[in-house]
This record gives structure tokens, C-alpha cells and sequence, in this order.
């Protein structure tokens, strides 16, 4: 108390501009009045830009009639639907690739980072001559040579590579056979549902067996088991309703069956192969921080080679591996834009075709942003909520 | 003695076997020392022999590069002739033949004028890196662009190929570093205006693609400018490659930032060190040092993106790569010029991951003493 009087004496004394707070609000009002005034004069050169050109302002064009094709539409679209909806087609796109990309990227990162821990040295080797140069290469320049290039010197759909019964692979894309859903395929779907519930509620009772007993329990096989036999079962008794329309080989194209257009097998192709080199080297670092202690502990306790692998190792490194994996699907999602450069109608590509139409860049860029913020946004907060759950088990 | 006489004669008479018995032991011990190991050797060396084989026989054996043309290749493998033919555009671009000494002065002059940074005796280093980019842009805009000292002026349009790209990522990184740490600091000020315009600025950029960004550099710019200003289309690529870089920049110098204890802190404010002197002199010395494998990443990854300007219409490694490709007297050698810049691209970032990797290692020797 006494030491407070003779500073709040002196405070008196000291002029305000050394105050570090004063000084403190003086510089926030200066950035703020800065970035406050640049942003009004860019704005009011906006809007007086777009007076001069006679550009249309608001979001009124999203409900007019958009009146392009979109090469690749999963749900219905033509060119009579309106802009929003011609947005909602990219998007679908977008999300399409990423997930298909992701998921792929996740298998071959999953393989080859392992692969480069092998003790064999052929595999260790050529999955680090993989990683060091599919990382090394733009994904730009990846993508324009799968499309060019390798999808681009395929054979005219007359000449068609038949990869199996009603395969097809030529310029146009890979053609599979599409399955036709008939009648009783709900109780086929009731059987898939049916053995879905079935094994989650046998992996709750196995769990509460093994740490009332400490009896283990063949989760995996049963699980497997009944996922195959319950949804065949239910597919036989309704009478077998899924059929399939196989793609029809003419002279010039082929008709029905599901198209895969090369513009999406490149991304996929590409995406995947690249992304799956920077995950490689996650999954290596992730198993590698393991410390040998770990293995020889399970070891110790009389676990076997596989059980260590699963119940010990793999639940560890996931906490260093998830982090910077999210960062690699999040990338790949951002990267997917670059469908753009070889005619993928990704959500980018649409957005730029409907700019080009309207004129109404700054609307446009605006839900651009606003999709790739949300996406970004959406990715992390799912893989938090998964990174939180796996640093549970560490307790 | 005898035993050892014995010993020593009868290790001299031996054949040299040892080496062979090494080999025979390293192939069993790397290759076959498992069932499951061999079959997966065998497996892998054949598929390797069928990919290895037809693509060396193509771009090597069966490879053409004399000729000046088209014609002289038979099209049984690469016709290297095009990147013969081409080179120069894949490195110049569509610069003037006679005025291409002037990129690789600039260039020569750059890698010259860098070479002390890696030397590890010299004390000044930041204070000559700091004077090298403030004087090397005029020496390279003088020497790229001219109109003056006599040099004819070369458009940016006619810029390209390698040249471009080294330029469009030497700019990112010279501008993104200083921008991304001034970000960072912001991000980790006590001041909340200040600190939540940086958030926001950093994690709006590093949500969008590039793309975006350089598409609304590209297209957008004129639209927030006054009419009739105008800016050249590659500064506008260059504005937007370095914000977006600046941003994930400052994501890596905020990690290294995060990690110096707090104790260095107080103990700066205890000396009496302002704001300034205490970031400049004690934090950022430590917190840079300890993050340079991710500033490393950072450039490799910028080099890589340099690629996209592409898309929007100028001619980098790839732009012109894309362009040769297109030219009628040239069609359907595509492979061969996409597989140039592709190892043009390669041999940059793999250099660079190489040398990131080396610091890495030297910084870890270090913490361990």
C-alpha cells in the first residue's frame, strides 16, 4: 500500500503519450481508421466502377435462368435451371472429387508411408522415390499431364479398352455398368441397416464382455460376417431386385450405363497421388514417433505382432498423424479448384463461367469465399471432433 | 605368437570372399529375409521391370534429340528435339534472344550476392540480407525491365518460362516474409483491434485456394480501382501470390513465436527493451532460427503455386510448357514438354526440401549438445 503513493505520484507526472495504454488505443484507432478508409474508397470505387458499366448489384441473378451446360451433374440440371442451382451443381462436383480424393489419398499415403518404414529394401525404396517426386511437382502441372497426357491418348470410343464384362474405358471416360434399383430393394436396404445396428450393438456387448472377463472376442471377423451374409441374405429373399444396365458399345459412342469423365478421373488421379505423398510422410513421422519402448512393452505383455500394430501403436500415432492430416484434406478440398484448368465443372469452374455470364464479379467472388471459407470450417471442426475422440483413449 | 603367426598367414592366403559374402547377406537380410518379404520383392521388381523398362527405352533409348524439327523424329521414343529446339523459351520465355544476357546477369548477380547468407562464419547476415533486398529488386527491375542505363525496354508480357517463375517466387518470398512476421506478431499483440484484424485476415486467405485469389487479383482489381488506373497483369499476380503466401508464413513464424518461454520475454522487459527491441533483439533471433525447416516448406510451396499463374494468362515454367505444346508445328509432343518442365520444376523443390532437411538435421545436432 505504502509502495502505491509515491507511484501514483509520480504516474501524474508522466505524459500521456508514454503511457503504453493511451499509446496502446492511439495505434488500434489509427489501423482501424486506415483499413476503415481503404476499404470505403475501394468500395465507392466499386460501386463506381459498376454505375459505369451498367452492372445489375444484389443477389437477384441466383433465381435467373442460367442457360449453360454443366458437363457433369449429379443431381438434375440443364441449362433451363437457374444460376443457384447451377452453384449447387459445382458444389455437389466439389464435394464429389474431394471425398472420392480424400479417400483415396488416405489409402495410398496409408500404403506408401508404411511401405517406407518396410524393412524390405525394394518397397522402402520405391515408396520414397514416389514421395520425393510426386511432392516436388506442381499439382497443376500433375493434373494437366493426366489429362492431356495419359487420359488424352486414350482410344476413340470405337476402340474402347474392355477392362471386363460392360467396362469401358476410351477418351470419352470409363464406362461402367449402372445398377437399376427394382422393386424390393427397400428390404434390402432394411437388411443393410439391419446388419449395421446388429454390429454395433455386438461391439458394445464384446467391449462390456472384455473388461468385465478380459475374454477378447473376434469382433472383426463376426462384424465382417455378418455385414456380407445379413445384406445378401435380404437381397436373395427379395427376389434379387438390383439389376444392371451395361453400356452399350457403338460406332462413335457409347450409351447408358455410368459414365466416369476423364476431366474427373484426372482429378481424382491426380489429387489422390499427389495429396497421398505429403500424407506418406505424415503416417512415416506418426509411426516413427512411437518410441520402440511401446512395441517391446506389447511384446513384454504377450501380444502378438498384429494386436501391437492395432491396439497399441496405430491408436498412439493417430493423435500425431490427425493434425497435420486435416491440413492435407483441407488442402486437397482447396486444390480441387484447380479443376478449372482442365474443364472439371468443380464449384470454382461453375462460379467463373456464371461470372463471365452475370458481370457481377464482387456477388460472385463474395459466395466463392463463403463456400471455401465453410468448407474449410466444416473439414476442421470434423476432424477436431475426431482428434478429440482419439485423445480420449489416452486418459 | 605362433597361434597369432598362424592366424595372420592364414587371413592373407583367404580369398577376398568377404565382399560377396556381404552382398549375398545384404540381399537376404533387405530383400529376402521373409517368405512374405521375397514374394513381395518379386512382386514389386516386376512391376517395376514392366513400368521401368518401356518408359526408359522411350525417353532414353529409343529418344530422339538431333534434328531441328519435327521431321527428324521417328516417334518411336521422346523426340527431345522440341526441348532442344525450345529451350531457350522454356527458360527466357518470349524475351528478346539478344537481350536474354540480362536475365542471366541479374540471375548470376543474385546467386552471387547470396552465396554469403549460407556462409556460416560471416556475422553480418542479417543486417546484408536485409540490405540485398532492399538493393537487388532495383538491379533486377533495372535489368529484367530497362529503359534505362540505356537498355531497351522488355514488356512484362514477353517475360517467361523459368524466368518468370524464379521471379514471381522470389518476389513472393522476399515480400511474404517480412509481411507474414509482421502478421504473426500481430496475431499474438495484446492490442484486440489489431490482433483481430490479422486472425481475420490470416484465416480468410489460407481458407480459399490460391486460385480464387489470384483470380480476383486478376479480374476483380480493376474494379476496386479508380477508372483508368491500371495496373500490368504481372503485378497484380505478384500483389496476390505474396498475401497469400504472408499468411501461411505467419502461421509458421507464430509456431516458432508460441515455442520461446516466457522467461525470454520478462527477461527483455526486465533489461528495459521496448516492444521493438524486445521482438527484434531477443524473440524473433530465436523463434525464426528455430522455425527455418518450415519457412523452407513454405518456399517450396510457393515455388510450386507460382504454376498457377498459368491460369490466369501468363507464361511460367508451365505456361510456356503448355504454350510449345500448342504450336502447330510441334503437335502431339505433349509428354515430352510437360516431363521437361516437370523436372524443371523438381529439381528447384527438391533442392530446397534437401536443404531444409540439412538445417533440420543441424538444428536438432544443436539442441542435443
Amino acid at each position: 500500500m505504502a509502495a502505491a503513493e509515491p507511484r501514483s505520484g509520480r504516474q501524474s507526472r508522466t505524459a500521456f503519450w508514454n503511457d503504453p495504454r493511451v499509446r496502446a488505443i492511439i495505434a488500434q484507432a489509427v489501423v482501424l481508421l486506415l483499413v476503415v478508409a481503404g476499404a470505403a474508397y475501394l468500395i465507392n470505387n466499386t460501386i463506381a466502377n459498376r454505375e459505369r458499366l451498367g452492372v445489375a448489384s444484389g443477389f437477384d441473378f441466383l433465381w435467373q435462368v442460367a442457360g449453360f451446360d454443366i458437363s457433369q451433374t449429379l443431381i438434375d440440371y440443364d441449362r433451363t435451371y437457374s444460376y443457384g442451382r447451377a452453384f449447387l451443381v459445382g458444389l455437389i462436383n466439389t464435394f464429389y472429387v474431394a471425398v472420392v480424393g480424400i479417400v483415396f489419398a488416405t489409402i495410398i499415403g496409408f500404403i506408401m508411408g508404411v511401405a517406407r518404414l518396410s524393412s524390405n529394401w525394394l518397397v522402402a525404396k520405391v515408396a520414397s522415390a514416389y514421395v520425393e517426386i510426386m511432392r516436388n511437382i506442381p499439382l497443376l502441372l500433375q493434373l494437366i499431364v493426366w489429362y492431356f497426357v495419359v487420359l488424352g491418348g486414350l482410344p476413340a470410343p470405337r476402340e474402347s479398352i474392355a477392362l471386363g464384362e460392360g467396362v469401358y474405358l476410351n477418351i470419352r471416360g470409363l464406362f461402367l455398368p449402372k445398377p437399376v434399383f427394382g422393386e424390393g430393394t427397400a428390404i434390402f436396404l432394411a437388411a443393410v441397416v439391419l446388419a449395421v445396428i446388429a454390429v454395433l450393438v455386438l461391439r458394445r456387448w464384446a467391449r462390456r464382455r472384455f473388461e468385465a472377463t478380459g475374454q477378447p472376442f473376434p469382433v472383426f471377423w463376426t462384424s465382417l460376417a455378418i455385414l456380407v451374409l445379413l445384406p445378401l441374405l435380404g437381397y436373395v429373399l427379395a427376389g434379387m431386385p438390383i439389376t444392371f444396365e451395361y453400356p452399350k458399345l457403338g460406332k462413335f459412342r457409347i450409351s447408358g450405363g455410368l459414365v466416369m469423365l476423364p476431366e474427373f478421373m484426372a482429378m481424382v488421379a491426380g489429387l489422390s497421388i499427389y495429396t497421398g505423398a505429403f500424407i506418406a510422410e505424415i503416417v512415416r513421422a506418426g509411426i516413427l514417433a512411437i518410441q520402440k519402448g511401446q512395441w517391446e512393452a506389447a511384446y513384454a505383455l504377450g501380444l502378438s505382432r498384429g494386436q501391437t500394430l492395432r491396439l497399441i501403436v496405430i491408436p498412439q500415432a493417430l493423435r500425431v498423424i490427425i493434425p497435420p492430416q486435416t491440413s492435407q484434406y483441407l488442402n486437397l478440398t482447396k486444390n480441387s479448384s484447380l479443376g478449372v484448368a482442365i474443364a472439371y465443372p468443380d464449384f470454382f469452374n461453375v462460379a467463373g463461367t456464371i461470372n463471365n455470364q452475370t458481370g457481377q464479379a464482387v456477388e460472385v467472388i463474395a459466395i466463392t469465399m463463403a463456400v471455401y471459407l465453410s468448407l474449410s470450417l466444416g473439414i476442421s471442426a470434423f476432424m477436431n471432433w475426431y482428434n478429440a475422440r482419439m485423445a480420449l483413449v489416452e486418459r | 605368437m605362433a597361434v597369432q603367426e598362424r592366424a595372420s598367414a592364414a587371413a592373407a592366403v583367404q580369398p577376398p570372399v568377404t565382399e560377396r559374402i556381404t552382398v549375398l547377406a545384404w540381399l537376404k537380410h533387405n530383400l529376402f529375409s521373409t517368405w512374405y518379404n521375397s514374394l513381395l520383392t518379386i512382386l514389386v521388381g516386376y512391376l517395376l521391370y514392366l513400368v521401368l523398362v518401356p518408359v526408359f527405352r522411350w525417353a532414353v533409348l529409343d529418344a530422339t534429340v538431333s534434328g531441328d524439327s519435327k521431321e527428324a523424329c521417328d516417334f518411336a521414343g521422346a523426340c527431345w528435339t522440341l526441348v532442344k529446339v525450345r529451350f531457350g523459351q522454356y527458360v527466357y520465355g518470349l524475351y528478346p534472344e539478344d537481350q536474354r544476357w540480362r536475365v542471366n546477369l541479374a540471375l548470376a548477380i543474385a546467386a552471387v550476392a547470396m552465396v554469403p547468407l549460407f556462409l556460416e562464419r560471416f556475422r553480418h547476415r542479417l543486417t546484408y540480407a536485409v540490405g540485398l533486398v532492399l538493393v537487388y529488386p532495383l538491379v533486377g527491375y533495372t535489368l529484367f525491365y530497362g529503359g534505362w542505363l540505356g537498355l531497351p525496354v522488355v514488356e512484362t508480357p514477353r517475360w517467361g518460362g523459368l524466368f518468370l517463375t524464379l521471379v514471381i517466387a522470389g518476389v513472393g518470398i522476399t515480400a511474404s516474409f517480412p509481411l507474414g512476421i509482421l502478421l504473426a506478431l500481430g496475431r499474438r499483440s495484446e492490442m484486440p483491434v489489431i490482433r483481430s484484424l490479422c486472425v481475420a485476415f490470416i484465416e480468410l486467405v489460407r481458407g480459399v485456394p490460391l486460385v480464387t485469389i489470384l483470380f480476383m487479383a486478376s479480374v476483380m482489381l480493376p474494379l476496386f480501382l479508380p477508372a483508368g488506373v491500371n495496373f500490368d497483369k504481372l503485378m497484380r499476380a505478384l500483389v496476390g501470390v505474396a498475401l497469400f503466401s504472408a499468411a501461411y508464413m505467419a502461421e509458421v513464424v507464430r509456431g516458432g513465436l508460441q515455442a520461446i518461454p516466457k522467461g525470454q520475454y520478462e527477461a527483455a522487459m526486465a533489461l528495459g527493451l521496448g516492444y521493438w527491441q524486445m521482438t527484434g533483439l531477443i524473440v524473433l533471433p530465436q523463434a525464426l532460427r528455430l522455425v527455418i525447416p518450415g519457412i523452407v516448406n513454405t518456399f517450396i510451396g510457393l515455388f510450386k503455386d507460382t504454376s498457377l499463374v498459368t491460369i490466369i494468362g501468363l507464361f511460367d515454367l508451365l505456361g510456356m510448357a503448355k504454350l510449345i505444346v500448342t504450336d502447330p508445328r510441334w503437335l502431339g509432343l505433349a509428354a515430352e514438354s510437360y516431363i521437361f518442365a516437370a523436372f524443371g520444376f523438381w529439381i528447384f523443390c527438391y533442392a530446397m526440401s534437401r536443404y531444409s532437411q540439412h538445417v533440420e538435421r543441424r538444428l536438432s545436432a544443436g539442441e542435443r549438445r
